[in-house]
């Protein structure tokens, strides 16, 4: 079987730079929105740069990657699979990028300030102020950062199945790594 | 390990390789969200607390629900100029809309002088980033953390036999937190004024001024109304009568307050707002707040905002003082639940918020 080309190391770059973002953005989300405790202020001044820089790289990385196709998967893997991957990628972009607008939103929606960083730099709101609106996507907020912690851990574990179990090449595409597990 | 081992122990380890990743995580994200921690002070925990204190919810704050919106103006004196950058302390006229209101949790509460009286604010200086402040009629809160709060909340369990909080329980929160006594007791001798006019009011929490040059100044300030006080009258009115006469006064003549700072002395403490300030400690009269109209809550300016305390412009910074970030955070949960609630009407309707034409007439 023909080895699997890696992915350039820009996408590796930037794969790895948001998994590093997101997975600390997912826990300080659910930390922060049930916590009352001396970090709770220095953790929402904390996500809303992170939330906006993630949004950035993500615009930044679908665009690199409607340019450049990724390494073709394996012939071999079951079409439901194939079908399970692209699906899961297509929401991953998905959430990236939706997640970090609905807070935006729903910040705006709030009639809330948005300080970018420390107290001067302020974003624009993007929603005219309507409460309705900001518990609506508050609430919205909260059910796509749990369907992206989901996807995460299944994007995770069919790393690890691709790695581990079928040793077909497709995490050491991402690692770049040259032998298999 | 053998690389290509296919014996089923071994791919029983691979499989467990491939669950053990996303299980840790999984399990560090229930930690995170506190559902592995059953004794954490979670925001909702605590708005189950209050719901049983009896707030009553349904569109409504889950705390300070009975309130009328009011707008005006402040007016810098330019005092306290050199302590902080905030444009608030520099600008004439900033538009400010403001919300009067009492401590407890119910709409529909019938006025009392002797429950907590509350003024929170939203400063909008025309080109810096605004400015929100909650204060209360107490000097001080009897309350140092979150744990304090959720032990207060749930020590005023409403007991379905009596339709109030146990007495056994409210005198055992006091017993089990005897550094608040001091601050309890200073607010029981409070002096008890006529109404929302002539109160004082207190940010509770200290704050850092923050200067051009960043020198950090930790202040208290107070609202201290220009208006006689009066103490409250020992016959009471109605329902809203707190509220009318606050109507009446308002529409009657601009209402006004001097927002006063107090500097932190070297012995103050800066990070607890249970502890009380020096007696001499130095002032800045740092403006003067002027309220010259006031609105239903029902359509009214203040309804759709949250008096977030931690919403600062540059030149004020919060201190470490844990209620700050209480507040912040149960402010946004409650104003998240309500939005999303069906509410009724307010006790203080628009009707009752107009001017008086018939009233004034029947007066003169």
């Amino acid at each position: 079987m023909k080895p699997i080309p890696a992915f350039s190391p820009l996408a590796r770059v930037l794969h790895w730079l948001m998994a590093v973002m997101i997975l600390s953005m997912l826990f300080i989300g659910i930390f922060m929105a049930s916590s009352l405790g001396p970090s709770y202020h220095r953790l929402v001044s904390l996500h809303r740069p992170l939330g906006i820089a993630i949004l950035v790289l993500a615009l930044l990385r679908l665009t690199y990657r409607l340019r450049h196709a990724p390494p073709p998967l394996p012939n071999d893997l079951p079409a439901v699979l194939k079908l399970a991957a692209k699906g899961s990628h297509i929401l991953l972009y998905a959430l990236m990028i939706a997640l970090p607008l609905v807070g935006w939103g729903m910040l705006s929606a709030g009639g809330y300030p948005i300080p970018l960083w420390g107290n001067a730099v302020l974003l624009p709101p993007i929603l005219p102020h309507n409460p309705a609106v900001w518990s609506w996507l508050r609430s919205i907020h909260t059910v796509l950062a749990f369907t992206l912690f989901g996807l995460v851990l299944a994007h995770i574990g069919a790393a690890l199945f691709h790695g581990l179990i079928r040793r077909d090449g497709v995490l050491q595409s991402m690692t770049g790594r040259k032998t298999p597990l | 390990m053998a690389a290509k081992s296919t014996g089923p122990s071994g791919s029983a380890l691979r499989w467990l390789g491939v669950a053990a990743a996303p299980a840790a995580l999984a399990l560090g994200f229930l930690w995170a969200g506190g559902w592995l921690s059953p004794n954490r002070v979670t925001q909702n925990r605590l708005m189950g607390e209050l719901h049983d204190a009896g707030s009553y919810g349904q569109g409504f704050r889950r705390a300070h629900s009975k309130g009328v919106c009011v707008t005006g103006r402040f007016d810098a004196s330019g005092a306290a100029a050199s302590v902080s950058k905030a444009a608030i302390f520099h600008e004439q006229s900033v538009p400010v809309v403001g919300r009067f209101a009492l401590g407890a949790g119910q709409p529909y509460v019938t006025d009392n002088p002797a429950t907590v009286r509350s003024m929170a604010l939203r400063f909008m200086p025309k080109d810096a980033p605004e400015w929100r402040a909650a204060m209360n009629n107490p000097p001080v809160l009897p309350l140092r953390d979150a744990q304090d709060a959720s032990d207060f909340f749930s020590s005023q369990r409403i007991d379905p036999a009596t339709g109030k909080p146990d007495p056994a329980r409210v005198k055992a929160f006091g017993a089990a937190h005897p550094w608040l006594q001091a601050a309890a007791e200073k607010n029981a001798h409070r002096v008890i004024t006529s109404g929302f006019a002539d109160d004082t009011y207190h940010s509770l929490d200290s704050f850092l001024l923050v200067g051009e040059t960043g020198t950090k100044t930790a202040v208290r300030w107070a609202m201290v109304p220009v208006q006689l006080v009066a103490p409250a009258d020992t016959a009471a009115g109605g329902r809203d009568y707190l509220f009318q006469r606050l109507i009446a006064d308002i529409h009657d003549h601009p209402l006004q307050w001097h927002m006063v700072l107090t500097v932190a002395g070297p012995h103050d403490a800066v990070n607890d707002p249970s502890q009380i300030w020096a007696q001499d400690d130095r002032t800045i009269d740092a403006g003067t707040l002027t309220l010259s109209a006031v609105e239903s809550e029902d359509g009214g300016p203040c309804t759709g905002l949250t008096f977030d305390p931690l919403v600062l412009p540059p030149g004020i910074v919060a201190s470490a003082d844990p209620i700050l970030q209480l507040r912040s955070g149960a402010y946004m949960r409650s104003f998240s639940l309500r939005s999303g609630e069906k509410r009724g009407p307010s006790a203080i309707t628009p009707a009752m918020t107009q001017a008086p034409a018939a009233e004034s007439e029947k007066k003169s």
